[in-house]
């Protein structure tokens, strides 16, 4: 019974998209921790935090919670697991593959790949970029800039 | 994170690592649309942001360590001057962005190395923070050393200028690295970490990232400021009235 709840929540969480990426899903982004389901059916999710200041944590706290209460879960209880720290070695493969279809290179610690033309001529331009997840690049073989996924 | 019942020194130790994050955010926080690039905007608001959320997680820590009801925003917003703990170092203005940068350098030269012994403290909560920390601030330092290296052995002007920041900076790094009473007796409870060390680190790094700018390592001058015992020098008060100003206009307001 529990098991079978239990990869219902899943199912539905892989639905819950990152609202500051959204073609990846919590679950793509390797963002859940555990699912619990209690004795009467009370469920608790385990969300990591991706960046200690990301502002999207509250929104995917309260999205996750939102999609569970639209399932029909009554008693929702999302919580925040800081230990262990998560790492983008937590994306998933569908994640990573996702995220380079979206334009964004995945992380990577050595040559950073151009998502739009594949080429590993690239150069960082800046450390930081628009979210606290990401660094701006550019290609110098299609001279697009595109952001990566910093390695965390 | 259940950590009720923490001593007054292990909430006042708690608190002054949550201090520090806060009021360095909030300085970073005022340049942003004011650096002097879009780039420089972007990795200084970005900072910003990684320190507000450890200083919001090690607030929230500190008010459970209390057990008086205080949560992170009762501790931000609502506290005097005197009740802040924060090393006087990050109070101090943004200055050009040579003072911002090495402020930022002498901050995160420090801030790695204490984090990554916090990552084995006693007090799980706070590992678990430093853990999370510790790898924001190593990119924090590899911007911020960048910076220095750029800047000191750049031009003529950017040298001079920047090496000048090291000076009027350098006085206020004496308390970040000296122990008192309370931070002995946070690393003999096996929860804070030894500055000693701390400092082995840290002039390793500082004296690394000089030599690269072709700095000069400013001397150590007697520790003279103390805002980790809640004694600020004249800055701290503007920062803080502008930072309160809407919760103490209106109590409670929220979005």
């Amino acid at each position: 019974m529990n098991a079978r709840v239990e990869a219902d929540v899943r199912r539905r969480l892989a639905d819950v998209p990152d609202p500051e990426i959204p073609a990846l899903s919590v679950v793509d982004l390797g963002l859940i921790r555990h699912v619990r389901v209690g004795a009467g059916g009370a469920v608790e999710v385990g969300v990591s935090p991706t960046y200690s200041g990301c502002p999207a944590t509250s929104v995917i706290k309260a999205d996750v919670e939102s999609a569970l209460l639209r399932g029909g879960y009554d008693e929702v209880r999302v919580v925040e697991v800081l230990a262990p720290p998560w790492t983008t070695e937590w994306i998933t493969a569908e994640g990573r593959r996702k995220l380079e279809e979206y334009g964004i290179a995945p992380p990577s610690a050595g040559q950073v790949i151009c998502p739009q033309c594949g080429s590993p001529d690239t150069t960082r331009v800046s450390e930081f970029g628009s979210t606290p997840c990401k660094a701006l690049h550019r290609c110098a073989h299609c001279l697009e800039p595109f952001d990566h996924f910093k390695c965390l | 994170m259940s950590a009720a019942g923490g001593s007054s020194s292990h909430f006042a130790w708690v608190l002054r690592l949550a201090d520090t994050n806060l009021v360095l955010a909030q300085r970073l926080g005022e340049l942003i649309g004011h650096a002097p690039a879009l780039e420089e905007d972007l990795g200084l608001a970005n900072t910003a942001l990684d320190l507000l959320g450890q200083a919001r997680l090690l607030l929230t820590h500190a008010g459970q360590l209390e057990g008086k009801g205080r949560d992170e925003d009762a501790l931000a917003f609502l506290r005097e001057e005197s009740e802040f703990l924060n090393a006087t170092l990050v109070e101090q203005p943004n200055g050009d962005f040579g003072d911002t940068i090495v402020r930022q350098l002498l901050f995160d030269a420090w801030q790695v190395p204490l984090y990554e012994r916090l990552t084995l403290s006693r007090d799980p909560g706070l590992a678990a923070i430093a853990a999370k920390g510790v790898k924001e601030a190593r990119y924090h330092l590899r911007y911020s050393a960048g910076w220095v290296v750029r800047l000191g052995d750049g031009t003529a002007e950017s040298r001079e200028r920047v090496q000048g920041s090291l000076e009027r900076l350098w006085p206020f790094t004496a308390e970040l690295l000296q122990a008192d009473d309370i931070d002995r007796e946070m690393h003999a409870a096996g929860i804070g970490a030894d500055l000693a060390a701390v400092r082995g680190d840290w002039e390793r790094q500082v004296a690394a990232t000089l030599a690269e700018a072709t700095l000069e390592r400013p001397r150590d001058r007697p520790w003279r400021w103390y805002g980790k015992r809640g004694e600020h020098g004249e800055h701290l008060g503007r920062l803080l009235a502008q930072m309160q100003v809407l919760q103490r206009t209106h109590p409670g307001a929220s979005w």
